[in-house]
């Protein structure tokens, strides 16, 4: 185990470097650039390809054509950039390509307060682009869980085939911990199968082998719609319905396996704090101060938003009383909560460009004890 | 389609999705032979397209591996591809609309790095696919469905912006010349760095019905018209020039 002491968007770098990226493209935009700016150093180094494209949709899109000649590859961005990327988000879903999209959230909308932090990207991650589509989307809470996140990040890509996007803050890419680099990590490499068909299959994960550019394969890759092999049926209701349903089900249906989370406290909690990325750090701090007073109190950290942990929220909606769902945006997660639990939800928002502190938890929290 | 170009269509495939008097096959039949004559072999090459008419020369007509990107994202994506596989001989092939208007930026930045590409813009002078609209190469005063007063506006010399972008080969042909057309895709896709030609292609069915040129016919003894080479422009007087466009190498990559 080697230690190291990493910004947060140093430690995606690293993570990204570590899970096989040997391909990234990008625009620069504050609060991402340090992202860009180490790999374009590390790349020297161990002979990666770095490019840094004329705006954020050229770097999505040329991220799209290195994905399938081959590559591992990742872009990074924030809010306003984030937004330009959703047309290559909605083509990378449609065609099922492999690839990672970093969004160091900055407070919005519009170019917002681009120093400071915020959490309002969560509904843009999953629905920004046209169509019904699904994407993997996770929100690390420390520089530890960042750089381990961006590796879980390609491997997610690559296993179902679909963009993930990793929702940091401006508060973790930012912010200087130490980190544990461990030698013995699992990566997950492309399923290739010569002949198969690259985009329908009968396995019952519902993710096809990925073939690669180059090696005669032939392959037509469209995003508009099309059969197991890639040709245009644009106008057959049958196929678009199936290969609209696949890709949303690959998602759906596997996500017992991909969401992760952690629990804290929940045994005999009466109330529950619903919590992910940097807030969570004020909220478990919130969550233990309280404990110690004796209160039943507990918390779910979401790392995994999107799928949306629905059985989860469920599960927990039936045994506490009242949930708590502090966000730095007005309410995204909270709403989502909402959805699948007939308990008491109170969403607290902050939305001044600012860490929201464990005092002002402490405080909130002791309105609904 | 002569018997043995065959081989480079995509088995399974019976009819043309372009229009009756369309140059987009043409120029696809111009691409293959190019590829025949330099004996390359397909299955090390990529062909990148965007949206609109001329995407789908490529897409899913040739018998290699085909990229059908985002509406004007053919080379930022055949940027990704290249630059992470340089082994992969890159072409790509679209439309004025896709290439020049709305993917605009990606072209002059591309011809600035001197990305290793061939880029074939099958310029028709409007929006195909959409059903007639203006767009950046249409001639000013030409009608369409969005200039029904004539467009006011002066087109984009592609040939020129790329040339200045910094392109290693550029040139412009009228698929009704054939024969210097071909020599010219020959010629680009031995060049190393960014190689771009502009391909006028008639459209009876969205531009020549607006103009008088209902028939096929028409359009290409339009184009013939228009079109004069370098070498006869160089002689003109600038009152006969005026309107005309010309063809030929403005860049060939040993400048």
């Amino acid at each position: 185990m080697v230690k190291y002491y990493l910004s947060g968007n140093e430690a995606i770098a690293e993570g990204a470097i570590r899970a096989g990226c040997r391909y990234y493209a990008g625009y620069p935009i504050t609060p991402s650039s340090e992202i860009m700016e180490r790999i374009s150093v590390r790349f020297n180094e161990i002979g990666g390809v770095f490019i840094q494209m004329e705006d954020e949709i050229a770097s999505i899109c040329s991220v799209i054509g290195a994905s399938w000649a081959g590559a591992k590859a990742m872009t990074a961005t924030s809010g306003p950039g984030f937004t330009l990327m959703q047309e290559g988000i909605g083509y990378a879903a449609m065609t099922e390509t492999p690839l990672v999209v970093v969004d160091v959230q900055r407070a919005g909308p519009g170019m917002g307060q681009a120093t400071r932090v915020g959490d309002g990207d969560i509904m843009q991650a999953k629905c920004g682009a046209s169509g019904d589509y699904q994407v993997i989307a996770i929100c690390p809470w420390s520089v530890q869980e960042a750089y381990e996140q961006t590796i879980n990040a390609f491997n997610l890509a690559e296993k179902y085939r679909v963009p993930v996007l990793l929702l940091t803050e401006e508060a973790i890419g930012h912010l200087r911990e130490r980190i544990d680099i461990v030698e013995d990590i699992d990566i997950f490499n492309r399923r290739k199968k010569t002949g198969a068909a690259p985009f329908g299959t009968e396995e019952r994960d519902g993710v096809p082998p990925m073939p690669t550019f180059g090696e005669g394969e032939k392959l037509l890759v469209t995003a508009s719609t099309h059969d197991n092999y890639g040709f245009r049926k644009t106008d057959d209701p049958l196929i678009h319905d199936r290969l609209v349903s696949r890709l949303n089900e690959k998602i759906i249906n596997n996500r017992e396996k991909i969401i992760d989370y952690d629990d804290y406290y929940l045994e005999d909690a009466r109330m529950v704090v619903i919590s992910y990325g940097f807030t969570a750090r004020s909220s478990l701090f919130a969550v233990e101060a309280l404990r110690d007073e004796g209160r039943k109190i507990g918390m779910l950290r979401l790392k995994t938003l999107w799928p949306f942990p629905d059985g989860l929220g469920r599960y927990i909606g039936e045994r506490a009383k009242v949930l708590f769902v502090p966000e730095m945006n007005k309410g995204q997660v909270a709403g989502e909560v909402r959805k699948y639990v007939s308990c008491q939800v109170v969403s607290f928002t902050q939305t001044n460009g600012e860490v929201i502190y464990p005092d002002t938890i402490i405080e909130q929290l002791r309105r609904h004890l | 389609m002569p018997r043995d170009m065959e081989q480079y269509l995509r088995p399974g495939l019976t009819s043309t999705p372009f229009c009756p008097g369309c140059g987009h096959g043409i120029l696809m039949g111009l691409i293959f032979r190019a590829i025949d004559e330099l004996k390359l072999n397909m299955d090390e090459m990529l062909f990148v397209s965007g949206i609109g008419c001329a995407g789908w020369i490529p897409s899913p007509h040739f018998n290699a591996d085909t990229l059908h990107t985002l509406h004007g994202r053919a080379i930022p994506a055949a940027t990704g591809a290249k630059m992470f596989n340089p082994k992969l001989k890159v072409m790509v092939i679209s439309g004025d609309g896709d290439l020049a208007d709305i993917g605009g930026n990606h072209l002059i930045h591309a011809a600035r790095r001197n990305m290793d590409l061939t880029v074939i813009c099958a310029s028709n002078m409007v929006y195909g696919m959409t059903g007639g609209q203006v767009c950046s190469t249409t001639l000013a005063g030409a009608f369409t469905r969005t200039t029904t007063q004539g467009n006011p506006y002066q087109p984009f010399d592609l040939c020129k912006l790329v040339v200045a972008a910094g392109a290693t080969y550029t040139a412009r042909y009228s698929v009704t010349q054939p024969f210097t057309l071909k020599a010219s895709i020959k010629k680009a896709l031995q060049i190393n760095g960014f190689c771009f030609i502009e391909v006028l292609s008639p459209c009876p069915t969205q531009f020549g019905r607006h103009n008088q040129l209902d028939t096929p016919v028409d359009m290409i003894k339009y184009l013939m018209d228009k079109c004069t080479t370098r070498k006869k422009a160089k002689n003109l007087p600038p009152e006969e020039l005026k309107g005309k466009i010309i063809t030929g190498e403005f860049t060939n990559g040993t400048d």
